[in-house]
């Protein structure tokens, strides 16, 4: 049963992330991305990691594609769409899926982070809301900082641009006037 | 896992899920008898069933009553013509109704109903026991916002438009509030030494004597106003604001999509004055009777039954709101959502953790 769901939901997650960076429709790719989190939050439950799929979805699904979408349909995304594709961010993305692709095999290749001993020992960590608390403040104490810090400097960026554009702009105007 | 389980688990969450649609239908029939009684006037009165309604007195009873009207609104609904205008998005017209009602009806399955005594330990009555309760109920919820923004967008017209792109910048800054605001709730139940994690089970068992609402009533007034914004409940209905927007994203939509439309939106009051219950008003438990539901059986029913009447309750207060406030201005919504809800809710958190800790000192 376990095996049979997990199968379902990774092809789902795999065939609906293709899909994504094929589609040439930007609403159909960021709806096939919402699919794309929730398979991937049923994998995590298939885990018994509750709390991970949970933020995935509230945070992702709920809140970052909703974005994404006001976007696409404000600026309305489906006239840019030409047949060119953009060089450098397809050498990016090649090259970090790569990457990604490369340590994946690493860890197989090493072993031991799958045996079903060290899986069992993990997933107390992540099954219950307390435990997985625990270690962030306690174990991971530096990540969560440095992931802290890294959030903050992202969103004062993002305040001071928007400000720049829109004082800069409104000193034009006084200054014509 | 063998057939057998999943055969009863599935008929259990039937069951619920058919209870809480008709008591969705049930509360849009309230919403018209409350709105009629609030301005004066009689509401539906009229619609009769031909055997029931020719009972003697109860007929006539329930026929004033009005209860077989959700009957003929349903029916109506149903077999009534259903246009699809010609410049819509096929497929995203008809994915928004269902985006809409799925997870409308999902938020109930961690919602926990009733209690009973199994061996003398209390359990909650509950589809699913889950230690994220809330955090399930907030992600769920949180994907509603889909039935309206692609709604407004794949009607392909100008009000619907507008009405689905206010309505969900509304609900994604209204759940930041939602979130905070029931952040004391848990420091509470996580005394040191509990267990009780996120789950919703632990917060009832943890007002026996004492409820949420008067420990902690900031909290509750920022969540129930945050409720009010992500149900699209007047003050804060900027999907439909009739009188600017025609009926908001769901003006392209007739018949039963709108009909689920409707129903989502009434299931989601229902669910969310559940959620109030359970965090602030001490679910199934009444104030200074300290375990009066040790009785098995009939101790489980009562308990569902209190249950269900604090959260009937909470409803009529969503439709007395309704009725009485007028709409806000969709920059007014947006400042008080950022400017006032976000900053109240997190000096709330640390006003609760001052608290908590002389309280703990003591």
């Amino acid at each position: 049963m376990v095996d049979f769901l997990f199968y379902l939901f990774s092809l789902t997650t795999l065939l609906a992330a293709g899909t994504v960076i094929l589609t040439r429709n930007p609403i159909n790719a960021a709806m096939l991305l919402i699919l794309t989190f929730v398979g991937t939050g049923a994998l995590f439950v298939l885990l018994g990691a509750y709390f991970l799929a949970a933020v995935q979805l509230a945070v992702y699904a709920g809140a970052v594609i909703v974005l994404f979408l006001f976007i696409v349909m404000l600026l309305d995304v489906e006239t840019a769409r030409s047949g060119k594709p953009n060089y450098p961010g397809l050498v990016a993305g090649i090259g970090v899926g790569a990457l990604l692709v490369a340590g994946a095999l690493v860890l197989y290749k090493r072993g031991d982070y799958f045996t079903l001993a060290t899986l069992r020992e993990s997933v107390p960590v992540g099954a219950s809301t307390r435990s997985f608390g625990v270690e962030l403040f306690t174990t991971y104490m530096l990540p969560v900082q440095l992931a802290g810090v890294l959030l903050l400097i992202a969103m004062l960026g993002v305040i001071h641009i928007g400000k720049r554009t829109r004082d800069s702009s409104g000193e034009e105007a006084s200054h014509r006037q | 896992m063998d057939v057998f389980k999943i055969l009863g688990i599935t008929a259990k969450a039937l069951v619920v899920v058919l209870v809480l649609l008709s008591l969705s239908n049930l509360a849009i029939l309230a919403e018209r008898k409350v709105s009629s009684w609030i301005q004066g006037r009689v509401g539906p009165n009229r619609t009769a069933l031909p055997i029931i309604g020719a009972i003697p007195f109860l007929g006539a009873g329930l026929t004033r009553l009005g209860l077989f009207q959700p009957l003929a609104d349903g029916l109506k609904l149903l077999l009534k013509e259903d246009p699809v205008p010609d410049h819509v998005n096929k497929f995203y017209y008809f994915l928004a109704p269902v985006a809409a009602f799925i997870p409308a009806v999902t938020a109930i399955t961690v919602l926990p109903f009733g209690e009973i005594v199994r061996n003398g330990t209390p359990r909650p009555i509950v589809l699913a026991d889950l230690d994220i309760g809330i955090l399930f109920i907030f992600a769920v919820a949180s994907l509603g916002v889909y039935g309206v923004i692609l709604a407004g967008w794949a009607s392909n017209s100008k009000y619907p438009f507008l009405g689905g792109i206010r309505a969900s910048a509304q609900m994604i800054s209204y759940e930041l509030a939602l979130g905070l605001s029931i952040l004391p709730v848990f420091m509470w139940t996580n005394a040191p030494g509990s267990q009780a994690g996120l789950n919703l089970f632990a917060v009832v068992q943890g007002q026996e004597h004492f409820w949420n609402v008067f420990w902690m009533p900031v909290s509750a007034l920022l969540f129930l106003v945050a409720i009010f914004a992500e149900t699209n409940r007047l003050p804060f209905d900027m999907a439909e604001s009739e009188s600017e927007l025609v009926s908001g994203f769901s003006t392209e939509y007739g018949s039963f999509k709108f009909g689920l439309f409707f129903l989502a939106e009434y299931a989601h009051i229902v669910v969310g004055s559940g959620v109030f219950t359970v965090l602030f008003l001490g679910g199934w438990r009444l104030p200074f009777i300290a375990s009066y539901y040790s009785g098995g059986m009939t101790g489980a029913v009562l308990s569902v039954l209190v249950f269900c009447a604090k959260t009937f309750l909470v409803v009529f207060l969503f439709m007395w709101v309704r009725w009485t406030l007028p709409r806000f201005r969709y920059d007014q919504i947006m400042k008080l959502g950022w400017t006032v809800m976000l900053p109240l809710s997190l000096l709330n958190i640390i006003g609760y953790a001052l608290f908590l800790a002389v309280w703990d000192g003591i």
